[in-house]
């Protein structure tokens, strides 16, 4: 069995705030499920089945209430929590129970405040007191990565810069965009370092906000009016040190959840005219592209330079709204707009400055966890029909 | 300095308790299984390789080599650097490098591991040679 095409997304709603400390997370929330559900031309009680992380306030039970969604039709739910590609897993999950008939028009959510206070700990695990007095964050985490990589492949700080680069092209034409300044090489490269090797401008920004999607069946996508957009591909997986054999930092979770969902849709990278690749450090992109195969393992650094992933200059378009290193990065998880964008994409309602043309084939890559330590990762794969 | 800095002390729980035991006497334990060979770390009742419960406590070297590293520049206590030590016996383990010039740490250095006081037992971490 396999969900190819039989999921398509009709809703997306990106909220535009990147701050909102006048707005509760259960309202942001509301929000966004608003503006998908309208984006659809549904109504809320179109919606039987939801999908929710760790995010939502009180999880499953208070969020449902709260939404008022309809509970004699609600008959789905998932709240499958794997941070920051949560979102992309969801979506790979609703067309599953859409496939199996168990639902047939899916809401997925995501809204926080993180730019407004401090988000609460993460639950600990087994490990607790064999890592929690380490501090690990998500800037040393990824930097340990970085620096592995640089150790075992020769990547360079000037490689990684060129990422913010093309991320800091495509924000200047987003208005809700928190970073809109074009930026070079050399200004990332003298901005402070934050955690070796990674400097300040490596990093994403820290933002309120939210989005939300509509999943639905091929015949309820076609009785609506917007651009037709199927899920073709999906794959998940995880990695962690696993008592400690073989630690390599240099690839993720992305090497297996990557191939599953090429495999699934039947393309390969090359076939992919644009790409929204999960941003929360100049590293976690150069080494999901390598991951995902866009390039050889090692081979990212090369990949990535001069312009390579900017629209309309290079081989490969990302993240064209800024993502989560000039735009936003709701709740500290990327997910979701990376699945937003890709969207916009296909339906041809991105920037016209950074829209690619004829774009029929895009993918949504994401991680969760901090990739220094343990983490999942998720690759959806979406066609314009 | 890193002499001031107050660390977490652990919870522990029955299955890690023969871990912080050995601690307070300098002894840095890991976990091998008699069924498959492999040791690893952190401890577990369980092989996480081959799913044997023969596991047994073994006493490690204490000596390794930075697997990776990074230092984080500013925190509400300090700059700290954090990393991956790939021990002797084979299994990596994440811990802070502590008790030298944190600028001068590199990928391949060897180093060994210095226990630090916590309010409980003693946590480990490790020290360039």
């Amino acid at each position: 069995m396999t969900i190819k095409g039989k999921a398509y997304i009709a809703g997306i709603y990106e909220h535009p705030t990147r701050h909102a400390p006048d707005k509760s997370t259960a309202q942001l929330h509301a929000e966004v499920a608003k503006g998908a559900i309208e984006d659809a031309g549904l109504t809320k009680d179109d919606i039987d089945s939801y999908f929710l992380a760790g995010d939502a306030p009180g999880g499953a039970w208070p969020m449902v209430d709260y939404l008022g969604l309809n509970t004699k039709k609600l008959r789905h739910i998932d709240s499958t929590e794997t941070g920051g590609c949560s979102y992309l897993i969801h979506l790979g999950h609703a067309a599953e129970a859409i496939a199996a008939g168990k639902c047939s028009v899916a809401l997925i959510t995501l809204a926080g405040k993180p730019r407004t206070g401090a988000m609460p700990p993460r639950a600990a695990g087994a490990e607790v007191d064999f890592e929690s007095a380490y501090g690990a964050t998500t800037h040393n985490a990824y930097g340990m990565c970085a620096m592995r990589h640089m150790h075992d492949y020769g990547t360079t700080s000037e490689q990684l810069a060129w990422i913010k680069v093309a991320a800091s092209h495509h924000a200047q034409y987003n208005p809700h965009a928190m970073l809109k300044d074009v930026v070079t090489v050399e200004d990332v490269l003298n901005s402070p370092m934050i955690s070796d090797p990674l400097h300040r401008m490596d990093c994403c920004v820290v933002s309120d906000g939210g989005g939300a999607l509509i999943v639905t069946t091929p015949e309820i996508a076609k009785s609506l009016k917007k651009p037709l957009v199927r899920l073709i591909g999906h794959g998940e997986a995880m990695k962690g040190p696993r008592g400690g054999k073989d630690l390599d930092l240099t690839y993720s979770a992305g090497v297996w959840s990557g191939p599953r969902a090429f495999e699934e849709a039947g393309i390969t990278p090359k076939d992919i005219k644009y790409a929204s690749i999960y941003d929360s450090f100049t590293i976690t992109v150069l080494m999901q592209l390598e991951d995902l195969g866009f390039c050889k393992k090692g081979e990212g650094g090369k990949f990535v330079a001069d312009g390579n992933l900017i629209s309309g200059v290079g081989k490969l378009p990302f993240n064209t709204d800024g993502g989560g290193l000039c735009s936003n990065h709701p709740v500290n998880r990327g997910g979701m707009t990376k699945i937003i964008e890709a969207v916009r994409q296909l339906r041809g309602e991105a920037h016209p400055k950074v829209q690619v043309p004829n774009c029929d084939l895009a993918i949504a890559h994401g991680t969760g966890g901090l990739l220094g330590v343990r983490h999942a990762a998720s690759t959806c794969i979406m066609e314009r029909v | 300095m890193a002499e001031a800095k107050k660390y977490p002390a652990p919870v522990t729980n029955p299955e890690t308790a023969p871990f912080w035991e050995a601690a307070k006497s300098g002894k840095f334990m890991i976990k091998r299984c008699t069924a498959c060979g492999e040791a690893h770390y952190f401890p577990r009742s369980i092989c996480p390789f081959c799913f044997s419960d023969k596991t047994v406590w073994e006493e490690s070297s204490g000596e390794g080599t930075i697997y990776t590293y990074s230092l984080m520049r500013k925190s509400p206590t300090g700059p700290y650097a954090i990393g991956y030590v790939t021990l002797k016996e084979g299994p990596s383990v994440q811990t802070n490098f502590v008790d030298c010039d944190l600028e001068k740490l590199k990928i391949g250095q060897k180093v060994k591991v210095v226990f630090k006081p916590t309010d409980g037992a003693p946590l480990p971490f490790f020290t360039p040679v």
